[in-house]
This record gives C-alpha cells, structure tokens and sequence, in this order.
C-alpha cells in the first residue's frame, strides 16, 4: 500500500525522520500548521534513532537510554496532527519550494510554505586501500544492522577509525555478544593537546561520563590499539586481512569484517540542489550550510535542522528542529507560536546540547592520511577513479571537481558525490595549494537520488513543454 | 561476517536468492538479510566487474544494489523483505528489460 | 605571466581546445586562456554527436563544411589515440532522427526533402526510412515509432573524452593551459596583443577568440563582430546498461560507458542552473515511447547547458581588419567540427589568413555588419 500525500500543499514540509525531523514536525503540527513529514526509510529515526519502533533488540540495556529516547519523539510525533510518509525519497527540491518524492514508484509533488531539510549526516568517506572490498564496511552500517536486526558480527572483525560512535558500536556489539578482535583507534595524538582548551566544556557535559563509561566497559573486553597512522585492507576479491601501523610497528591481523568510521558529515545533496548556499568547515572538515539563528538558509523558505546543518548529535538535533519549527510557526501563524516552548528556552537548550562539541570536534578531527588519500586507492567509488588519476587530471589543468568530473567522471555515479566529494575537494585542494573553500564541490542537481524514466516521464507537462523539446 | 542475536524473536520470512531459499526475518531489509545468510552476495559492478557488497546500509554508497523481483538496481538496503521475493545478485551493467 | 606566444586561444573549451591544439601540432607556442572550474561550459553539457543529417538548410556552406568535419574524424580519433592513448570511442556507422506516429513522420520528410532540394546538397545522402526499415537496425523499437530519418555520415563521440585528450595533448605539445584567467580586455599595440586577466597580462602575437557565447563580448574589442543567440538545453542520463542502441539518435544516444543519454530541449531561459522536470518529463516518455524498456532504467542526474549559438545558428569564423592577427570562431557544432577547427582552422590561424573558398560564407559580415550588439540576454 503505497501513500500519496492527502494534499497539494502545505505549511511546513520537513524532510527526514530522525531526532531534527521527528521534532521539527511535532512541533509545526502541534501550533497547528498543517505538516507533512517524508521520510526515506521503512520507519522513523533517521540514523541514530534507526528502527526505534521496531527494532527487535527491546532490552533497553542493550542499545542504551539515549537511544530509547528516540522512541518518546516518536510518540508524540505519532499522537500529532503531522502526516507521515515513509518510504519517500525526497528527489527535487528547488528555491519555489517545490517538492518532489518517489512514493511507491510515482513521484507526488507538494508545495510547501516552509520545508525543514532535515536529511542528516552520512558517515565521512574513508578512503584506504581496498577499502573498496566486500567485507569493509562503516560503523554506521554495522550499527543498523544490530538496531534493525539484531545482527552481530561473529567472525573476525576489527573495527577501525576514531569518534564517539566508534566506542557506542563497540559496546552494543559486545552487548549482544557479537565479536571484535581489535580496535584500531587513529585518533592523532597530537589532537589531545589541540582539545585541552575545551576540555572544560566537555568535562561538565553530559558527553563525558557517558564517554568514558563506555570507553572503559569496551577496553575490558577488547585490545584497543592507540596511535595507528597507517591502514589498510587487503584481499583477493574478498576481504583477507588488514595492515596497519601504531607506534613504528606495522601488523597484519587476518580478518572478514572491518567497519570504519571517523566520524559523520552533513549529507549536503538535496539542500545543495536547491541552491542553499553553503561554506568549508575548517573544523569539522566538511561542507556547512549558511544559516541564521534560527536555521534559515540563503534560500527563502528552507531551513536546515540537525547534523544536515553541521554536525552536533542527536540532542542538538531535537533542538534544532524545535528551533526551526517554532520559527516557521513565527512567520506562518504568529498567534499559535504561544503554545510552543518559548524562544529563549530553546537556545539554552541548544546551548547545553552543544557543549562539549568543541572538545569532541578538535579531539577526533581526522587525520589527514586518512582523509586524503595517494595513489591506486579509490576515490569515487562509483566511477573507480583513483587518486593518482584525479592528480593526473590537475596535472592537465582541472582547477576543481567540476572539470575533474568532466575528465574523469567523478561524481557521476548514482552517490552523486556523497562517498567522494569531500576527499576531491580536500585532495584537489592539496594539489593546488588551495583552501578547499577555494576549490569547491560539486555542482549538484536534481534528482539527487535516481528514480525511473517511467517516474520522471510522468511529471505533468504542458504544451509549452512539449514545443520545447519536439522539435522537427 | 555477521549472525543473529538470541534478542530476535521476529517471526521468519522466506526470500529466495538466485533462485535458493533464504531465511530471513520481518523487517530486514533485503541486504540485511542477505548478509546474516552466508550466501556470497556480491555483486560485481558495472565499470570493472569488481566485486562489491553493501557498504553504508542507509542508502547513500550504492554497493549493495540487486535485482529485486525482475527489477534491476534496486538499493536492497532500502527495501524490506516479503514472502516469496526473488532476489538476483547481479553482474555487470542492468541487463535490458531488467 | 607575461610571456611571448605566437596564438593565444580565448576560450578552453572543444572549439578553443581543438583550434589551440591543432596549432600546437603545427609547432606554434600557444597558451588556451579559460575560466575557472564553475562557469556556462558547452563542453561539459552537449550531447555528443558528430551529426550531419539536417545541416545547413538555407545554407548550403555548412553542409558542406559539415560533411568535411564527419569526414575528418576519424583521422582526429586516430592522432588522439596515438598522442595520449586515449579512445574517444568515436562511432559513425549512421544515426536516426525517429518520429513518432504519423504527424511527425510527414513533418520530417518534408524537411528531408527541402535539403535535397538545396543547391549543393548532392551528396547529402539523408533519407527517410519507414518503421519497418528503422527495426533492422533498431530492433528494440517501439510500436510509436513510424520511421525516421537515416544518414550514413552520423555518429557520435565520447566528447568529454575528447576534451580530455586536447588537454592532455597540450602537455605534449607544450601548450600553456591557464586557467582561472577570464579576459576582461585585449587591446593591441607593437604588433602584438595584450590581454588582461585577473592574473595578469599576456601577450601573443595573434589571438583566437573561442569563448563561445562571450564571444559576443570579446569580439568588438578587436574589431569583430559575434552576435550570438543562445538557448538552453536539458539533458538526462541515465544508469549503465547493456548495449542495446547501436546508433545514436539526435535525442537518444547510448554511451560507450553503456549510460543513455536523452535529450534535449530549446528554451530561452539562461539559467543553467535552474531545471524544469516538466520537460526532462516530455524527453523521458519520448524515449520510453521509442524504446519501451528504457521506462525501466534510473535516471541518475539531469542538467541544463547554454548552448553556443550565433544568431542564426550557423558558424562564425572572421579575423579582424582592424586588429590584424586577431580572429573570432565560435559555432553551434563543437563537437561535430572539432576535426576541422584542428586541422583546417588551426591551419588559416597559424598561416594568418582565413580561407574564403573554405569559411568564407561564416563571416560575420553576413548580419549586415557590425551593428548595434543583439541584446541576447547573456
């Protein structure tokens, strides 16, 4: 049974139901706007929240209170006056607020006052060689498997890179007696001295109990190697083994699974394709919305809640979509922003929600061996290309991702860019001696997920259409 | 790679992959299921041959693309399984009329 | 970044890179001066074919020039691969304009027949086939599909290959590419000429001015004249499938990556980044009407170029009376022509003159001379 929206048009459409999303929904329907909420997956919570009304581990010691507390915004985003769909890949969204999304193999379009991207983050590339081969894969893929399914590593596994969610997998995994052999932390050493003068902020936070809890109930149970700065995955069509380098000792451990992760990154491709304006973190290494306060974008209309707006956790998140949602109450219906928790109170919750990212930012900035890569190692997974090619294609006067994609093809896949692009700007820009500011990202257009000529061939057309094309 | 935790109580759901019989559960999504079960599920893409399996599991890197009841490049972490589903791990570029 | 070349190109796209190109070949010290990595780049956008069949109705000089080009390709192909190893997996065994249902049919035989009956057509060898003759060689077709036009001359290109191997053929020849230096004067003095980008001067003893539709800006700066017409095109395409389409169509084309591109539209807007999914719409169900299993295959990304358009469509090459050494080549066709601006107008550059018998009938001086600008918008 597939759903169509029950209207043409809308107050607000918020796209994405994770922690910003549920929230921001919530909140525009409970002022009395009327909301509609798309969402990709079978069910609500996005990422961090993933399977949260499904999800077959219910031991809630297994998965952990902070995940549990997705389930409560699913709640009240359920007893709301929103509209949810799932199951809709949002794939065109431009500056007229226009909204296009594949439901069921048709694309329905609505027309929205206000539209709350709240697409998420997706896990930084980690570009190693062979990381390519099947039995690599993220942290944030293993992390779905166990929440969706209950499924646990059992065979030989590492798992790789640096970050908070890093040691949270770590912990769940070992929760339901799955396997890890090693832990392959490549945090820089130098980053701890980097983080001291925020250590204040993050210690009084609510991030380092927990952090440290966590670290500790996983370092009992699995060897944890410190200080890698060199990794790699190797095997025949499959992956074998992994090599890596801690200290001036390089191992080779065999091995059938390794999942990587460091850290996540705003998922850029549909506010891009809209046209939002967007700037280089320098921190947080990646592509970040333009916003205001308030979470309005350069693009009148659009706002930007969550890790899309620059990565900050789910708490933030939440706030986030409240603080977004609450200001297109303010401009749409003014009178019924009374009912919504005030203002003020938002922005001292974001305040607290944020506290300590400073510290967690500059701790676990990635390494640049990992983010950069040399040589046959992969770039654009889609297209193969490598890094050498991509040199090659500088070397005969590609200034940026858009003339490289001419040449080489990079970003023409069907990610659009999403496993690729950053290590382009970030590689390009080290060959030019550009800032990746300076250098760009890829020029992105709808439909920024696929959807089948037979779905596109069915958008409604005029006759001033048809004149255009049929021709002679 | 990966087995089932004793925490899933979920009722079974039978697919059938290049034509096998695969037990899956409820709720898991195509390439989940393909990944508990143990068969080689890799695909091989459509620009080298290389082999590939799913990589991110949430719909962004496109390495676990399957054929799914006669429809070629559907993304398998996206779709849920149902009773009776042909899945076909698929080699090289989409076949015509697939 | 001065320095003393023989040509500068303006303009690093297929028509500056294959004219700078070919001069290198000839042994000229050349720099192609371009943008940057965003900006309106024809090169990125167009569709690819190397297309003869409804050339140069209402000027038969272009067909002609046409013809030459298609005929020249393959030496193009063939000096490309051997330079730099790349396959620009060139491909001329015929293409199709199709027609769906009666109406269209009869609309294409009559322009059919309009170029035979054009002076200096003879060899045009365009023809009007019925559905039953299109299914021979296009056996995936469609019930709509009522026949179409055929000519042995069409093919198609891997053209954003081609553009990579010019600029890998630069290298070779010690062409200086500079990008990121958009001209925003060229005056002339002591024989040479000066140009000024944003990185300084350049000095050549000619230049070419190859900027497609900014051409219309550049050219009076040397005395010249370029009025331009543009339009925008949208194109989509698709995911990789087997091959299934052994000649290109004018809106249909399967790459050698095995990818499907359709297009493509005629609108006045400038936009390029703006999309209207209402016409990729009307493109998507023409094509799944010509090939009803396309209605299957993902569209995986859509854009919109400007084309390169003078004003009436048909080429402009002119060199400069009052800035002697300076000359003007822009046209629609930049992948179809790229043979002959590397070879024969790279050649008139590197001589000095343009050869009336050859491009005379592209001179601007057919608009009635250099009037007022046409406000095209650009």
């Amino acid at each position: 049974m597939t759903l169509a929206p029950k209207r043409e048009d809308y107050d607000v459409v918020v796209i994405g139901a994770g922690p910003a999303g549920l929230a921001a929904a919530a909140t525009a329907a409970e002022a009395g706007l009327s909301t509609l909420l798309l969402d990709e997956n079978m069910g609500p919570g996005g990422q961090v929240f993933r399977a949260i009304s499904s999800t077959p581990v219910t031991d809630r010691n297994k998965l952990g209170a902070d995940y549990w507390v997705g389930a409560d915004l699913v709640q009240v985003l359920r007893a709301s006056s929103a509209e949810v769909i799932h199951r809709a890949t949002v794939w065109s969204l431009d500056r007229n607020l226009e909204i296009a999304a594949s439901i069921g193999g048709a694309s329905a379009f609505v027309k929205a006052n206000r539209v709350i991207i709240a697409s998420g983050a997706l896990e930084r590339p980690f570009p190693i060689p062979g990381w390519t081969l099947p039995g690599v894969m993220t942290a944030g893929a293993a992390q779905t498997m166990l929440k969706s399914s209950a499924l646990v590593p059992n065979g030989r596994t590492v798992i790789a890179g640096q970050g908070p969610l890093l040691w949270l997998l770590a912990a769940q995994i070992l929760r339901l007696g799955g396997r890890i052999d090693r832990i392959l932390d490549t945090t820089e050493r130098g980053n701890y001295l980097a983080a001291l003068p925020h250590a204040f902020a993050f210690l009084t936070s609510p991030y380092f109990a927990k952090g440290l809890a966590m670290m500790r109930e996983v370092k009992a149970k699995v060897q944890v190697v410190s200080g890698v700065t060199e990794l790699s995955a190797s095997g025949d069509g499959q992956l074998a083994s992994v090599s890596y380098v801690a200290g001036r000792r390089r191992e080779t451990v065999p091995v059938d699974l390794l999942l990587l992760h460091q850290g996540v990154v705003p998922n850029v491709n549909l506010a891009m394709a809209a046209g939002v304006e967007h700037r280089w973190d320098d921190l947080q290494l990646c592509w970040s919305p333009v916003l205001d306060a308030n979470g309005n974008s350069s693009v009148a209309g659009i706002a930007i809640a969550g890790d899309g707006a620059g990565i900050g956790g789910a708490n933030a998140a939440i706030v986030r979509g409240r603080i977004a949602a609450r200001a297109a109450v303010e401009a749409l219906a003014p009178a019924s922003a009374a009912k919504l928790v005030p203002m003020a109170q938002l922005r001292t919750d974001l305040a607290k929600a944020e506290r300590g990212r400073a510290f967690l930012d500059t701790l676990f900035r990635p390494a640049r061996q990992f983010r950069i890569p040399s040589g046959d190692t992969v770039v654009c997974r889609c297209e193969e290309v490598t890094a050498k090619d991509i040199l090659d294609a500088v070397a005969i006067g590609a200034t940026g991702p858009n003339q490289l994609k001419a040449y080489r093809r990079t970003g023409m896949g069907p990610c659009q860019g999403r496993l690729c692009g950053l290590t382009v700007t970030e590689l390009m820009a080290q060959a030019r001696g550009k800032t990746p500011q300076e250098i760009g990202y890829y020029r992105l257009r709808a439909p920024v997920k696929p959807i089948t000529l037979a779905e596109l061939a069915a958008v409604p057309k005029n006759e001033a259409d048809v004149k255009a094309v049929v021709r002679g | 790679m990966f087995r089932r935790s004793e925490q899933d109580q979920r009722p079974p759901v039978q697919i059938f992959v290049d034509g096998v019989a695969v037990a899956a559960r409820q709720g898991d999504t195509v390439s989940a299921a393909l990944l508990a079960s143990g068969v080689d599920a890799r695909r091989s893409t459509a620009v080298s041959g290389g082999p590939r399996l799913p990589y991110c599991m949430m719909g962004v890197c496109f390495d676990c693309l399957v054929t799914i009841d006669g429809v070629g490049n559907r993304q398998g972490c996206l779709v849920p399984v149902a009773d009776g589903m042909q899945v076909e791990i698929q080699k090289g570029k989409r076949e015509i009329g697939k | 970044m001065s320095g003393e070349y023989d040509v500068a190109v303006v303009g690093g796209g297929l028509l500056g890179s294959a004219i700078a190109w070919g001069l290198g070949r000839l042994g000229k010290k050349v720099a192609v001066l371009d943008e940057g990595d965003i900006t309106k780049r024809a090169s990125r956008a167009n569709f690819a074919l190397v297309w003869v069949q409804s050339k140069g109705l209402g000027m038969p000089a272009y067909t002609v020039w046409t013809v030459r080009a298609a005929e020249a390709w393959s030496r193009l192909a063939s000096e490309l691969k051997q330079q730099t190893g790349l396959d620009v997996c060139l491909q001329q065994n015929g293409g199709f304009h199709l027609t769906l249902g009666e109406e269209e049919f009869g609309q294409r035989t009559e322009l059919v027949r309009r170029m035979h009956n054009q002076v200096g057509a003879a060899d045009y060898k365009m023809e009007m086939l019925p559905a039953s003759e299109v299914k021979k060689s296009l056996p995936l077709v469609g019930p709509e599909v009522s026949g179409g036009s055929y000519c042995p001359l069409d093919g198609h290109v891997n053209s954003l290959r081609t553009f990579r191997a010019f600029h890998t053929g630069f290298k070779a020849f010690g062409i200086d590419y500079l990008p990121e230096r958009p001209v925003s004067a060229i005056s002339r003095s002591g024989g040479e000429f000066r140009l000024t980008t944003p990185k300084g001067e350049l000095r050549a003893a000619r230049i070419v001015l190859a900027a497609g539709n900014a051409n219309q800006a550049l050219a009076p700066m040397v005395g010249l004249f370029a009025p331009m017409g543009p339009t925008r095109g949208q194109i989509v395409v698709t995911e990789r499938t087997m091959p299934f389409l052994p000649h290109p169509l004018t809106t249909i084309r399967q790459t050698d990556e095995g990818t499907v591109m359709i297009g493509d539209s005629k609108e006045d807007e400038l936009d390029d980044r703006a999309l209207k999914h209402s016409i990729s719409a009307v493109m998507t169900d023409r094509a799944q009407r010509m090939f009803p299993h396309l209605s299957r295959l993902n569209v995986v990304r859509s854009w919109a170029g400007i084309r390169v358009m003078p004003q009436d469509g048909f080429p402009i090459y002119d060199q400069s009376e009052t800035h002697p050494g300076a000359f003007v080549a822009c046209c629609h066709s930049g992948v179809t022509l790229a043979s002959n601006h590397a070879f024969e107008v790279a050649r008139m550059v590197a001589q000095g003159a343009l050869e009336p018998e050859l491009v005379g009938a592209f001179s601007a001086s057919r608009f009635g001379g250099a009037g007022a600008a046409n406000n095209s918008g650009y």
